[in-house]
């Protein structure tokens, strides 16, 4: 180990980007979002995680156009069969072919992951907006606001959610977007300290404009970075909470499907050997959430950069 | 510094009281009246009448809110129905469980994390550092409950080296020790890749720092340097972090718990959200949520001494 030690402490790691710019600003004439780009590009496992991404997007929706299964009546008959030339994964316990239920399975996980991350993010990015420009007691009571439905696990409140109100799909979203948006709010609140001391928002208001035109104009778009790596995470963790949220019961109810209904089908059949009931779902989740995990890492190193040139 | 701690535990106050009121609210938005819910479809109007003088529930809004916070100051939380038995006396049961589970796997993580953290940051971008970071980032994607299931299938079913179940209320969990392996393996793997990417990266951050470069230009040595200065500066993310994590010990893993049937805080609002027993997930809710709020005011207080670099905001 001290050979391991002594080797990772040069003098000055080459191989490690520097925290301190030398000397003001240094944007090398190609813009913002190109040289962001380049860093993401050359993240391999961003692409992998790309890759994957769209992979299952067309799995999921363009899947069930070329294989066609058909997934709207039981038929016990052929119950529990394991992968054969006719079901390529198999069928599950009503009967339904089990790689066109995954397909199915990953449309619903993947919307409603989508989705809820989406409304998340715009919620929490106006109020966390909002509160950094207004300052003052406004902006101390809605952080109070924010920090009080945050002390509550986010788990806890989903299924206190979950037992309130009925669970179909848009009602998963609106719950879901209910316990992302405070973390994008957070972040978007540091974001807007700092840019409200930046000379062009002052501009901004000497030319006349509204602290609304300030905040959709100017504050936004130049969190934009934070808000998209925040995004990327957000629907990981959206997509991880519909699964457990199903897995403990409180999902979204049949014959609608996504993966973590299907895990839970499949735990029963664990002692019983029918591995395609259980490993296909599981990978599946495990898979998407890595790909949105390596692209959100990838999209925080590139804008870690950019704004080491601040 | 005085002045932030001050500002700080007030702020924490009101978000206790913020607590409590969306406590509150919730309560009040669940489906059914709790009377009719104690006494059956079929109770005569005068009883109906009666309990709901007796459980103060036709006195206005506020003035309920007062009475639940002054029976909350008294740590009267509610009786439960379903089980028969006050919410209370089911939580003091519980919270010595989920405290053995969550703690020994937080303090696992933290003392697996720690030095592989390190390990990764000095041989970085090397072989052995993409496949521990592939790892971390393995479990770090795998839903909790997957990965639970994934163990019980390779070690109960398969092997047959560990029981499935976590030991069971009746017996003491000290009873059976290899069932508690399972469920703290399992919250002891999500929470060291975290951990380990936390670390390793606050590594890295340190590690291109200019004091780095003025203790080997003195002649320091690599493990001194290491050790002695980049190792404590690192470890203060990681402190917020354990900070956070304080509350999840006593609001216990929900799903671990679930999976492995472990009787912690966590399980026992699983099967009260299941029986519609809402004294009980209010309660649950509370106290983990206050828990919370305090845990983060430790790890602020905390980070506050641990650097005096901060500026206090």
């Amino acid at each position: 180990m001290s050979v391991g030690f002594g080797a990772g402490l040069d003098a000055t790691p080459d191989d490690l980007p520097v925290t301190t710019p030398e000397g003001g600003e240094a944007y090398q004439g190609a813009s913002i979002w190109r040289m962001t780009l380049a860093v993401f590009m050359e993240n391999k496992l961003a692409i992998i995680g790309l890759g994957l991404i769209v992979f299952f997007v067309l799995f999921s929706f363009v899947g069930p156009l070329l294989y066609h299964t058909q997934q709207a009546f039981t038929n016990p008959n052929i119950k529990d069969q394991g992968p054969s030339l006719a079901h390529l994964l198999g069928t599950d316990d009503t009967g339904f072919d089990n790689l066109g239920r995954l397909m199915l399975g990953g449309q619903t996980s993947l919307e409603v992951g989508l989705a809820a991350a989406i409304l998340g993010v715009c919620i929490g990015v106006i109020w966390g907006a909002a509160a950094g420009l207004a300052g003052g007691l406004i902006d101390a009571v809605m952080m109070r606001i924010v920090d009080s439905l945050l002390a509550i696990p986010f788990l806890l409140l989903l299924i206190l959610l979950g037992t309130i109100f009925s669970v179909s799909v848009p009602e998963i979203i609106i719950a879901i977007a209910f316990v992302s948006w405070l973390g994008p709010a957070r972040l978007v609140r540091g974001e807007t300290l700092t840019l409200r001391t930046r000379e062009f928002v002052q501009a901004v208001r000497v030319m006349g404009g509204s602290q609304r035109r300030v905040l959709l104009r100017h504050i936004i778009p130049n969190s934009i970075g934070v808000i998209v790596v925040n995004v990327t995470f957000q629907v990981a963790d959206a997509i991880v909470a519909v699964a457990t949220l199903s897995f403990l019961g409180f999902g979204i109810a049949p014959p609608a499907t996504n993966w973590g209904l299907q895990l839970s089908n499949g735990i029963a059949y664990v002692y019983a050997g029918y591995w395609w009931l259980i490993y296909p779902a599981g990978i599946c989740i495990v898979l998407i959430v890595m790909a949105f995990n390596f692209v959100g890492d990838a999209l925080r190193d590139a804008l870690e950069v950019r704004l080491q040139r601040r | 510094m005085i002045g932030y701690l001050i500002r700080r535990v007030l702020q924490a106050l009101v978000v206790i009281i913020g607590v409590t009121i969306i406590t509150f609210i919730l309560l009040h938005m669940l489906p059914g009246n709790p009377v009719r819910a104690i006494l059956g479809p079929r109770a005569s109007k005068a009883d109906v009448a009666s309990l709901t003088r007796q459980l103060g529930l036709n006195k206005p809004l506020p003035v309920q809110y007062l009475l639940w916070l002054w029976n909350l100051a008294h740590f009267n939380l509610g009786f439960s129905y379903r089980q028969t038995a006050t919410v209370s006396s089911l939580l003091a049961a519980r919270i010595p469980n989920s405290l053995l589970l969550v703690g020994s796997s937080l303090v696992l993580a933290l003392v697996l994390a720690i030095p592989l953290g390190m390990f990764q940051a000095v041989r970085r971008n090397r072989p052995d550092d993409y496949t521990l970071t592939g790892l971390a980032f393995i479990f770090y994607s795998m839903p909790t409950f997957w990965l639970g299931i994934i163990l019980i299938i390779i070690f109960s079913a398969t092997l047959g080296w560990l029981p499935p179940e976590a030991p069971q209320a009746s017996a003491s969990l000290f009873s059976q020790l290899n069932a508690l392996i399972l469920p703290v393996a399992t919250l002891t793997l999500v929470t060291l890749a975290l951990f380990s990417r936390y670390m390793r990266s606050s590594m890295l951050d340190n590690l291109v720092q200019d004091y780095v470069r003025t203790a080997k230009s003195k002649g320091v040595s690599n493990r001194r340097v290491l050790f002695r200065h980049v190792l404590r500066n690192a470890l203060i993310p990681v402190l917020t972090l354990v900070g956070l994590s304080i509350p999840g010990v006593v609001a216990g893993a929900v799903v671990t718990e679930t999976v492995f049937n472990y009787p912690g805080m966590g399980y026992l609002f699983f099967l009260s959200a299941q029986n519609d027993d809402f004294p009980v997930l209010l309660g649950v809710t509370l106290v983990i949520a206050i828990a919370t709020v305090l845990g983060s005011l430790v790890a602020d207080i905390l980070y506050a001494v641990a650097d005096p670099r901060i500026r206090y905001v």
